[in-house]
Formats: C-alpha cells, structure tokens, sequence
C-alpha cells in the first residue's frame, strides 16, 4: 500500500520522527485501520527517498509505541488501538503536546479558553481539507 | 567476502599538497560497509581531492588509502571493477551513442548485469540510438548514472552528482543511492552541497574545510546532540551570552539564537549558568548545523 506520507528535510525534525508522527496521526485518525499492512523497508525507503536504516528505525519506534507489530514474515502491521496500552500512550503523546502547547500560550498571552476554541476551529479546518480530498 | 570486510574506505593521516597549497591535511575517514557517507563542504574544501585519492585518480603524498580492502593505486583493476563512479562533469565519450557507450563499458566489468542495465536505460527515459553529444545535462548524467549502476558496484562513489540538475534527475541519483544499500552490504560515498539531500539519504556525515575534517558522526547522533535555542536575558546586552557549547550566535538586546551542541538534559542548566532562560528549542537542519560548524571562525568551533 501507498502511504501518503511526506518528508521535509530542511525543517530539522529528524525525518524518522516525522514518519513516526505521520502515520500515528493515520492511525489516529484512522485513514490506516488495525491489521493494515505497512510497506516494506525498501519499498517506503524508495517512495521517500530515504535512507532504508531511517525507515527500519521509525518502524522500530512504532511498534515500541504499540503502534504497530511485526509478523515473523518480517511484515508490519497497524496494531489494534482498541487495547488500553495504545490508548494510554496515545493520551501520553497528546498531553505532551498540550503541555507545550499551553506554555506557548501562556507567554504570547492567550487564554486557555481562546486556545479550546481555535482548536475546534481547526478541527472544523482539518475535516473540510479531507472532505475536498474525497 | 563483503562480511568479512567492515570497512569499504579507510583513508588514514591522508595529505596533499598543490605547489605550496595544503589541499588535504592529516585526513582520516572509515566508511562502513552497508553505509551511506555524505561528505560536506564549500567548494575547493577538498572534497573532490579526497574522492580522487579514493578513486585511485591521485597517489597519496603521506597516508594511506584502502577501498575494498585493496589498494586502488597499486591494484586499479581489482579494485575499480567493483567500483562506480559518477562526478558532476560526467565525462563520458560524446560521439558514442547510448548502447554503444554500454557496449563499451560492459568490456570492462565482469559483473555486468545486461538485464538490469536495460531496465535503468528504459527508466530513465535513455533512447539506444541518442548521441551522448545530444543529450541534455541531465540525461547525461543519467547516462552515467546507468553504467555506474550496471554492473553493480560494492562500493558506489558519487562526486557532486546533483550538482546543477534539476530536481528530477536529482531524485534518481537519490534513489540510485538508496537502491544502491537497499541491497545488502553495498556501500555509498558521495560528496554533496546539498545538505538537505545528504540529510535524507546519509547513515553518516563528515565536514571537511580547508582540507581538513572538521566533523564526523552518525546523522542519528549529530541530530541528537545539536539543538537550535533561542535565550532571552534578563537585561539587553552588546555579547551574547556565554554558554559552553554554542556554535556561534545570532541576536541582540534580550534574545539571543544558537545552535547548541550537547546532551538535551544538560540545556536547561547550561542557559541558567549563563544566566538566560530558554525561549525556543527546536531541532535545527543539517544546513544550519554545518553552517554553525563549519562556517564559524576555528576558535569558537573547538570550543
């Protein structure tokens, strides 16, 4: 399968942590269902054009964060985000982006509030971007 | 062969002088097998110098130079055939067409694949019976893209590839390298002043300045260990703050921009010593990186 993935070299974030955020937000927002099969190593590696050891790692920080896992016919799969491990870590990862999130707003002073409402706002944003795509 | 054999280049206390110019000085370099090696640096830091000296082109003056395992001054034959080979002014022989060109190099390498010559030609869009004359910058570095893939190489050596091409032949030197270690234990060295590029393909980096390296990691661990931060003070200041580690400053008054290398635990206290709070971190890209490595005057780099 094609992952819609994307990769920016020059903004500094490693790119194997971009690939792991990226498909925990296709997880997330489940575009990738439990049981979907992820590329191989070399095919993704060729698709981004990305070193192949890159790939493997944010493969292997995936399934540390039960993202996905392996099958011993050295596939990977979207894990089951039903179990309550996968749950915790993914309330985890968004309490930290929350925490820095605040802290920013904090210091350009806006409110808690103001911050809620621009992120329905950008929720409502989001949903019409996917809706155009289909 | 290849698993016994880690390194697939070892150059050692390397040196060369041009007249009185010291174009290489005391280099050392080991490029793992199975690995992609970026070598960085502003023009005539040495780079093609280095890749020549690896391509057997030049003798060492002092130091040694091991490719494979051999010695490619002394035993060009057996060490060159199982290596490829693509500088920026690809010099390959204008009047031959495109299958006489491959007709040509396959006489020189046993390992000649035909089948997979054939299948980079037609992907790469290589018509049999083009004049390499008439060919375009970039189908001809395509063209010596394909003979250097053909046979495939161990070891697979590209000086500058990029250089003055358009992105789209830029993305298949890209993903020739990366064909190139996707199978098992082939090995990459190619010179770039494209950061952005040899971030997304490296496994490592080395800098190189004035004939010299200046740097030499795992891209893993440089990205580990390099931050962009961005102080503030608590009162205006004429110098940026002193904060050991800081790769040159960017700033005035209150805020104050680094790029700060050393263990991400050790930030906060760092900026409290120096009296300043953290107001932005952010990973910075290979560009800034090399630029605050290699850019910045000897005495603060060595810091």
């Amino acid at each position: 399968m094609h992952l819609p993935i994307r990769i920016s070299s020059t903004d500094g974030v490693p790119i194997y942590q971009q690939i792991v955020q990226q498909v925990k937000y296709l997880v997330a927002s489940g575009r990738l269902e439990a049981e979907a099969e992820l590329p191989p190593i070399r095919t993704l590696a060729l698709q981004l054009t990305v070193n192949p050891n890159t790939i493997a790692r944010a493969y292997r920080e995936l399934e540390v964060a039960g993202v996905v896992f392996t099958k011993r016919t050295s596939g990977t799969y979207v894990s089951d985000q039903g179990s309550p491990l996968a749950k915790e870590e993914q309330l985890r990862i968004l309490a930290e982006r929350a925490d820095g999130l605040l802290a920013e707003a904090l210091q350009m002073g806006v409110s808690t509030d103001d911050i809620v409402e621009l992120v329905r706002n950008r929720e409502r944003n989001m949903r019409g971007m996917e809706e155009d795509r289909i | 062969m290849e698993n016994s054999r880690k390194e697939a280049v070892e150059v050692a206390g390397l040196s060369r002088h041009f007249g009185s110019k010291l174009a290489l000085d005391d280099v050392s370099l080991t490029v793992p097998a199975g690995s992609v090696m970026g070598l960085v640096g502003e023009n005539g830091a040495g780079k093609t110098t280095l890749i020549k000296h690896v391509m057997g082109l030049m003798s060492p003056q002092s130091g040694t130079v091991r490719v494979l395992g051999g010695d490619p001054v002394r035993d060009p034959r057996g060490v060159l055939s199982r290596v490829g080979y693509l500088t920026e002014e690809v010099d390959l022989p204008a009047w031959m067409r495109v299958h006489e060109l491959m007709r040509y190099t396959q006489s020189f390498y046993g390992s000649w694949d035909a089948e997979y010559a054939d299948k980079l030609r037609r992907e790469f869009g290589l018509d049999l019976g083009a004049k390499l004359r008439t060919l375009s910058k970039g189908q001809r570095a395509r063209a010596g893209l394909m003979v250097a893939l053909a046979y495939r190489p161990e070891l697979l050596v590209l000086d500058e590839p990029s250089s003055g091409l358009d992105p789209i032949v830029r993305r298949d030197i890209l993903g020739a390298i990366i064909r190139t270690i996707a199978d098992e234990g082939r090995t990459v060295l190619f010179s770039s002043h494209l950061l952005s590029e040899v971030e997304q393909v490296s496994d490592r980096v080395a800098m190189i300045r004035a004939g010299r390296i200046v740097f030499c990691d795992t891209l893993d661990a440089i990205k580990e260990s390099h931050f962009r931060i961005t102080l503030r003070l608590e009162a205006p200041s004429l110098q940026p703050p002193r904060l050991i580690g800081a790769l040159g400053w960017n700033g005035e008054g209150c805020e104050w921009t680094t790029v700060w290398c050393g263990e991400s635990t050790q930030i906060e206290a760092a900026a409290a010593v120096a009296g300043a709070k953290i107001v932005d971190q952010a990973y910075p890209s290979l560009d800034e990186i090399f630029v605050a490595r290699v850019g910045a005057p000897p005495s603060v780099e060595h810091r």
